[in-house]
């Protein structure tokens, strides 16, 4: 909530820094590509600033033979002016072309490079983050930002410079022409830009609160709308639909303002262009009549010459104005969004100072470990040493915990002096109620979180000297919430190790239990798995996860047993796929399941992150403690 | 489509008024700005002509005038416009949202809820932006169109056949290049939609994603679905950026035919003057922009109609329950009766869920009702609330056919707490009045007792006004199931089910529910469907549910006897004991 707020406040306050980050970006890609852009649209838009000086030379020699009626005269002079006038054109609307074809091939690529910088940035963010930020907000990276990053680079960017370089030129030209109605125009842009500062204002306002008030109403309608079953069995709908409308109303009344000064700002600077376009006519009419000496760069004197084509300068110089003031809300959006790009561009990504990687190897019968680049199936820990020697320690799958301690946030201690040891092949199972921090052990095995205080080593080394992919290759995973991928039924279990075979696949499958149910679907393994798997049933996804795990092999598993209520049927099949999984490894288990608890080596029974007992199944009823107590019913574990 | 739009159209209703002001507004700015060119061209030609001041001012006055007309008619329309299509998106939404609490289960069922989300928003929010299109410039570009072409055409005549030459070309690059641009942005919005899949997937899985330190393997997936992207979208984007560039070629071929055979027509006929000429120039700009507005009405249409279709859908589908025309508003008492019941979800099923029903539970009495997963537990007891219609046959309460009743009385009168239960956002407090509304705070205490539910509540800092949090996060799975029991029997219902309401509720908890059931409510008929043997084992009657059939009925002692999979069960569940089985269910705990 209060991280909400504070970045509220900032993208409130428009930081324009992350626009020119932008910029930096597209030279930093595309150095050749971004500069000839730039100069072609600097370019054609000069080129589209310039007819006024063709329009007076035009008007002129109209007026020189006007009264004769020489066209052939008039056309000696106009003839070689419009040649050249198309010369400029042409090579102008073949520079458009170009920079519009190049513009659209820099927007995408710029794009891509910031999604995929937003993305692989975050394949490396610790869980924490994850914990921290919600999905939603999440994806919005991916989606708003993107766009609103979109619409600057690909609309916003190059319409400000034309408009810039044209306001400029045309500025130099009235100039050139005549000081006095230069300023005229200046002063009715002032007025302009002060009004159009007051209803933007007024606008981006209402639209912060539009933005809040659909929050809102979507927040709403979510949760109706997912407890509707709810609303119907309670009789609910009209205490709904009055809440709705209170919500809706709301939404309706900041809509509306926000729209309304939108839509006014267009008619609101073009109109005003209007009366500055009647302004020049009226003023350079009455300085023309009344022969007020002309002040201009030129020389010449005010004549309708230089007016008619003042008149068409003033309407360019408004229309460009509006054409800025249309992109200020994207421009405010864009920044907002490039913001929150940035802001995951640039997170910390878990650090990971390990150097004890993972090695295939040969051990020999006196257990000498030789490094190996072929697969071996046997795997040591290579580890180099600060006076330059090497050690290898044969892969085993030994952990022990000594006195650690661990909060999610520093000052909410979660785990209280944690000493554990498991031993090759043992089954540590974790039992105690929710929030008493079984998972959050097992979440400092595989390094999602580093621990505060204490050690934890893994067949003796310091687990943070371990290279983290290493170390979770390590230690096998099953979770509670089974996640699955787009994909096959094949990939899916080679997820867990992208060098099996189809055979060892298959194996695995069929050691999990998987084998039967998945022959049974319509395209056996290679089923198209999509949503997440969620065309599978929940035992189902659950004995694909195991069979993900057994494919890797790992001497260690962590396994989350899942609490949903599967029927007995199924559970029993998950149950022995589990078992099979848990055979002859080392494994900690968040146990929900009474054979498991009973089958283990040591139990933990945890409270509030400290281990309060600890034994075996008979050891632990023996003690007549909170384990025998747990069992018999006496405490709910909530 | 007409019948689309004509749904649709029924939620501008007292909208009505701003969205013809809008147009007649539109009309008077177009009418106004075709207006100036013309004057201007007048006033220009006096100032070249060397008339006094009072011409020039009289024109210049007339000018400003318009220009504040203009002004206002422009501002008025943008205040209407805003009013009209924001109103238009209230009322839509409210349709909507109306229309959905009409809808039965069957209904529900057919829309998942994210999907009815982004109909009330986004789609709304869609059309919302197009009506405000349609009123405003879907009536000002082709009015601008035709408006100007006849002030060129009067005022110039021959200068204005220039627009027969510009015009086709322009419209003819805009309807190709929006022919190529839509279908090219459909895909792009395709790939688009499944790369946000692929995000969601990978954040969701992003424990699995470190566990198995797949970091790279992902990068290189998105990579590929993003440059994919990247390749589409800038040849979509390729084809629209030839508008601008063939935009500027109308123009610039505008000026330069003004420029050539324009002023050879003031030199050689004196029929148009300098002003005629500027003005020329104006109008030329006024109807190329407007055959680019139209073109972008096509697209922001064609985008919308999708979302249109989508919101029709809501608005289309009708509710597959009504209430009988002359109700049965009273409900004698709780008892039950199946007949011959069949029932499928839906018409197309080729498999029946429940079939051959027939049930005969008195009021008053306790069912218990075991099956494994999709045997169809939950369907038979969805019937007894009309949250479905049988298929064939009848299901009575209290003797009187459930059709037959009003649809609230009956669901008041029978209480039923879903699998899927749900908490709202609000305090303890009010989620229990959903139950009863007009509740007095000893007898919410009351129903929470009976619920084993006080004491927790009694133990949060803010007791019975303690906030939940949306969907009830934040309490634990079993109070929450205990809260919903509490909600539920605050209707005082004739018949109470719990669709396994006490999964989470640890084996003590949960027999001290059933046994303040016996206690205070034994008038309510009691259906308790479980997954635990022994939730039910007291009952007076358990059924036993097998691919839609009933396939044994008895009491506990009779089902021991006659039912080999009810013992296996209730072997499996007690094999190490009593004591034992208590510990495996209390450590089902939160899941949600």
């Amino acid at each position: 909530m209060r991280k909400n707020e504070s970045s509220d406040k900032k993208s409130r306050r428009i930081d324009f820094r992350l626009l020119g980050r932008i910029i930096k970006l597209l030279f930093k890609y595309y150095p050749g590509l971004s500069t000839l852009t730039t100069i072609f649209i600097i370019f054609s838009a000069i080129v589209s600033s310039i007819p006024p000086l063709f329009l007076q030379r035009v008007i002129e020699t109209i007026g020189k033979y006007y009264e004769t009626r020489d066209w052939a005269a008039a056309r000696s002079v106009i003839i070689p002016q419009v040649t050249l006038l198309i010369v400029l054109y042409t090579v102008s609307v073949i520079c458009i072309l170009v920079y519009r074809q190049l513009s659209a091939y820099i927007t995408q690529g710029i794009l891509y490079r910031l999604r995929r910088r937003m993305f692989d940035n975050m394949q490396y963010l610790p869980i924490r983050y994850f914990d921290r930020n919600s999905y939603g907000d999440i994806m919005s990276y991916y989606t708003n930002d993107i766009d609103a990053i979109r619409q600057v680079v690909a609309e916003t960017l190059p319409i400000v410079l034309q408009s810039s370089v044209i306001v400029l030129t045309v500025l130099f030209i009235m100039a050139y022409y005549s000081v006095w109605l230069m300023l005229l125009v200046l002063l009715g842009v002032a007025v302009m830009l002060w009004v159009s500062r007051t209803v933007g204002g007024n606008s981006s306002k209402y639209f912060v609160r539009q933005q809040k008030s659909m929050g809102k109403t979507e927040g709403y309608i979510q949760e109706i709308m997912n407890g509707q079953k709810v609303v119907k069995v309670f009789n609910h709908e009209d205490q709904s639909i009055r809440d709705f409308d209170a919500v809706n109303q709301a939404l309706y009344e900041d809509s509306y303002r926000a729209h309304t000064f939108a839509n006014m700002l267009g008619p609101i600077i073009l109109n005003l262009g209007n009366i500055l376009y009647v302004l020049v006519a009226i003023v350079g009419g009455i300085l023309m009549i009344n022969k007020v000496p002309n002040l201009s760069i030129s020389g010449l004197a005010l004549g309708i010459s230089i007016i008619i084509p003042f008149l068409n300068m003033t309407k360019q110089f408004t229309g460009n104005l509006n054409q800025v003031s249309q992109q200020i809300n994207f421009v405010a959006m864009a920044a907002a969004g490039a913001q929150r790009v940035f802001a995951l561009t640039d997170e910390q990504p878990e650090a990971d100072n390990g150097y004890v990687t993972l090695v295939n190897a040969v051990i020999d019968a006196e257990g000498n470990v030789t490094e190996s680049d072929a697969k071996t199936g046997q795997w040591a820990w290579k580890h180099p040493h600060g006076d330059g020697t090497l050690t290898y320690t044969p892969l085993r799958g030994d952990v022990r915990m000594f006195n650690v301690d661990f909060g999610y946030d520093e000052d909410k201690p979660v785990l209280h002096d944690i000493t554990l040891y498991a031993e090759p092949g043992q089954k540590v199972a974790f039992v105690g109620a929710t929030g008493a921090g079984k998972t959050t052990i097992t979440n400092l095995l595989n390094r999602f979180y580093d621990i505060a205080d204490g050690k934890i080593r893994y067949d003796g080394i310091n687990i943070n000297k371990i290279k983290k992919s290493d170390l979770r290759r390590s230690l096998g995973l099953v979770l509670q919430e089974t996640c699955l991928f787009t994909g096959t039924v094949m990939d899916n279990i080679r997820y867990g190790r992208l060098d099996a075979t189809d055979e060892e696949c298959i194996a695995a499958a069929k050691l999990s239990g998987a084998d039967s149910f998945i022959t049974r679907l319509p395209d056996g393994y290679q089923t198209q798995l999509s949503g997440s798997g969620s065309n599978l049933s929940q035992g189902q996804r659950q004995l694909l996860a195991i069979a993900r795990a057994a494919v890797a092999d790992p001497p260690v598993m962590i396994l989350d047993e899942a609490t949903s209520s599967i029927d007995t049927r199924t559970e029993s099949i998950v149950q022995r796929g589990m078992d099979k999984l848990m055979e002859g490894r080392t494994v900690f288990v968040i146990a929900h399941r009474l054979s498991t608890v009973m089958n283990s080596d040591v139990i933990m029974v945890l409270d509030h992150g400290r281990i309060i007992e600890r034994g075996s199944h008979d050891q632990l009823i023996a003690q007549h403690g909170t384990y025998y107590q747990l069992y018999t019913g006496a405490f709910e574990l909530e | 489509m007409i019948q689309m739009l004509k749904r649709l159209g029924k939620s501008v209703r007292e909208y009505k008024k701003p969205s013809i002001l809008t147009m007649l507004f539109m009309v008077g700015e177009v009418v106004i700005e075709c207006l100036i060119p013309f004057i201007v061209a007048q006033l220009t030609n006096d100032i070249k002509n060397g008339c006094g001041l009072d011409v020039i001012g009289k024109n210049g006055l007339i000018l400003v005038v318009l220009a504040v007309l203009s002004l206002s008619c422009g501002g008025l329309a943008g205040f209407t416009a805003a009013k009209a299509s924001a109103g238009f998106a209230k009322n839509l939404r409210g349709d909507l949202f109306r229309r959905v609490q009409t809808y039965s289960f069957t209904n529900i069922d057919r829309f998942s809820s994210s999907s009815l989300v982004t109909r009330l928003t986004t789609d709304v929010a869609n059309v919302q932006m197009a009506y405000m299109m349609l009123i405003r410039i879907a009536i000002r570009s082709p009015l601008m169109f035709v408006f100007a072409i006849a002030m060129a055409y009067t005022m110039a005549g021959a200068l204005a056949m220039m627009f027969v030459v510009v015009v086709p070309v322009l419209v003819f690059g805009l309807i190709m290049v929006s022919r190529k641009a839509m279908p090219a942005f459909r895909s792009v919005f395709r790939k688009y939609d499944r790369l946000n899949e692929s995000v969601e997937e990978n954040v969701m899985a992003m424990r699995v994603v470190k566990g198995f330190a797949r970091e790279k393997y992902e990068q290189e997936k998105f990579d590929k679905a993003s440059d994919d992207i990247r390749i589409d979208f800038t040849k979509a984007e390729r084809i629209v950026a030839l508008l601008g560039p063939l935009m500027q070629m109308c123009l610039y071929f505008n000026m330069v035919f003004v420029l050539t055979f324009g002023s050879k027509l003031v030199i050689t006929t004196h029929y148009i003057d300098v002003g005629q000429l500027s003005a020329m120039l104006t109008y030329g700009f006024q109807i190329l922009i407007s055959l680019m507005m139209i073109s972008m009405i096509y697209v922001t249409l064609t985008i919308s109609a999708e979302s249109a279709r989508r919101i029709d859908e809501v608005l289309r589908e009708d509710s597959a329950l009504t209430n009988p025309a002359e109700p049965v508003n009273t409900i004698p008492d709780g008892s039950i009766r199946f007949e011959n019941v069949r029932f499928k979800y839906s018409e197309k099923a080729v498999n029946d869920t429940l079939s051959d029903i027939d049930l005969d539970i008195p009021s008053g009495s306790t069912v218990g009702i075991l099956g494994v997963t999709g045997a169809g537990k939950t369907s038979l007891v969805q019937l007894i609330p009309r949250l479905y219609d049988v298929t064939e046959g009848s299901v009575k309460v209290g003797g009187i056919d459930v059709r037959d009743y009003d649809l609230a009385v009956l669901r008041d009168g029978v209480a039923m707490v879903l699998q899927k239960n749900l908490l709202f956002s609000g305090t303890i407090k009010e989620n229990l009045r959903w139950g009863d509304p007009d509740a007095t705070d000893e007898e919410l205490a009351e129903a929470c007792r009976l619920a084993q539910a006080e004491d927790f509540i009694l133990s949060f800092p803010d007791g019975y006004d303690t906030q939940i949090d949306q969907g009830g996060t934040n309490v634990s799975g079993g109070q929450r199931q205990r809260l919903c029991i509490a909600r539920a029997l605050l209707k005082k219902p004739k018949i109470l089910i719990l669709d396994d309401s006490t999964s989470a509720v640890d084996t003590r908890t949960d027999a001290l529910i059933r046994a303040g059931f016996r206690r205070y409510i034994p008038s309510t008929t009691k259906l308790i469907i479980a997954q635990r043997v022994a939730s039910v084992m007291d009952a007076d009657q358990i059924l036993i549910l097998d691919h839609g059939r009933i396939i044994a009925a008895g009491t506990h002692a009779e089902l021991m006897a006659s039912s080999p999979a009810y013992r296996e069960t209730y072997e499996q569940q007690t094999r190490n004991s009593d004591a034992a089985d208590n510990a495996a269910g209390e450590e089902v705990t939160d899941n949600a």
